[in-house]
């Protein structure tokens, strides 16, 4: 097989990996189809558990609870420190990193397929890009957490400041089919749906032009999940033995991560776009620190 | 290689130790509690 055949298959294989993954949590998540119909959501029990992904819980399929809205509820409403909550999402965070954002959220498959649209591709300039990757640190420390616990002190029910003004996965998944549905919701739409429709509409059209606009700069719990990159179960690693300086993952990454200096890096959602086109097979992936040893014994460690 | 290791254990224990505390406060409950009511904030309403 020739090395540009065999690159294409494994190309072909591992985008089809990422995105079977993709619509396999999408469709676990929210599985409840009936919702849909029916324009009411799923009270069962398996409500209690948190998804790990953004995935909103007024979502008529939705089948498990969204792990930030949970999150402001507790710290807003309830006025506690929610241990449920941080816990599940430590454990996810230590065992796959942003994995999750990779392959596992319906949001970002939402903004991979629209990244498909042909239309002109937009690389965010470098001045604009670096320091606009911190917003997302901003939103998860204000919006989902500083906000609604300042707002529910003293007993007050504190808003979910990130569900009522900004999510759009909110808007998509629970606003949009449930209004559909039922016209007394609708009568009671105002100022604030235009208001989230409006920064649905813009994340969404953003998609088409650059990759993922509201991972790289908005999500919190892609926020979140960064801090674990380093140090994830899951990890990518680079063989510097093998790499031949070709530079061709760094143009695959949708994230702009500078593979060959840092895949480690906490943008990096572990989509595998980099390891499918290396000529050189010298990018791998996997649990543990057995590759980290390999990587090591050959050469300098990543 | 070693700090890494320590770091996800750590990292490990300290999410199974959050989580056993959270069903211990039965939390677990709470988000099922808001889970099953349209959250009017969410879909853009409230
Ligand atoms: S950054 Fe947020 S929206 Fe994007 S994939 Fe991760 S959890 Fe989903
Ligand atoms: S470094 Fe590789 S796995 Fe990570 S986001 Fe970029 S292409 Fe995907």
């Amino acid at each position: 097989m020739s090395g540009m055949h065999r690159d294409r298959v494994r190309k072909g294989r591992r985008l089809s990996f990422q995105r079977a993954a993709q619509l396999a949590c999408a469709a676990l998540f929210n599985g409840y189809a009936a919702g849909f119909a029916k324009g009411r959501i799923f009270t069962g029990p398996t409500k209690m558990v948190c998804v790990p992904v953004l995935n909103c819980y007024s979502c008529p399929g939705a089948l498990g609870a969204c792990p930030i809205g949970a999150l402001q509820t507790a710290l807003g409403a309830r006025h506690h420190v929610p241990f449920y909550v941080l816990g599940t999402l430590t454990l996810f965070g230590t065992a796959l990193g942003r994995a999750v954002c990779g392959l596992m959220c319906p949001f970002g498959l939402v903004q991979d397929l629209l990244h498909k649209i042909p239309v002109p591709k937009w690389t965010v300039p470098r001045w604009l890009d670096r320091p606009a990757r911190y917003v997302k640190y901003g939103v998860l420390a204000l919006l989902a957490v500083g906000l609604p616990a300042l707002l529910g002190l003293g007993g007050g029910v504190g808003d979910p400041v990130f569900c009522k003004y900004l999510c759009p996965a909110g808007t998509l998944e629970g606003g949009i089919p449930l209004l559909l549905a039922d016209p007394a919701l609708r009568r009671a739409a105002g100022l604030l749906f235009g208001w989230k429709t409006l920064a649905l509409l813009a994340i969404l059209a953003l998609s088409a032009a650059v990759h993922r606009p509201f991972c790289k700069y908005l999500c919190p719990l892609g926020a979140f999940y960064a801090l674990f990159n380093r140090f994830s179960f899951y990890q990518l690693r680079l063989d510097q033995s093998k790499c031949v300086r070709c530079g061709q993952c760094e143009r695959a990454c949708p994230m702009g991560v500078e593979v060959t200096k840092n895949i480690r890096s906490s943008e990096c959602i572990r989509c595998g776009k980099c390891r499918a086109v290396c000529p050189a097979g010298a990018i791998t992936s996997g649990f543990g620190d057995r590759g980290e040893a390999r990587a090591e014994a050959s050469g300098r460690g990543s | 290689m070693k700090r890494s290791n320590a770091a996800r254990l750590l990292s490990a224990a300290l999410g199974l130790a959050l989580l056993a505390a959270g069903l211990a406060r039965r939390e677990h409950l709470e988000v099922l509690q808001k889970a099953v009511r349209v959250c009017l904030e969410c879909i853009g309403i409230g």
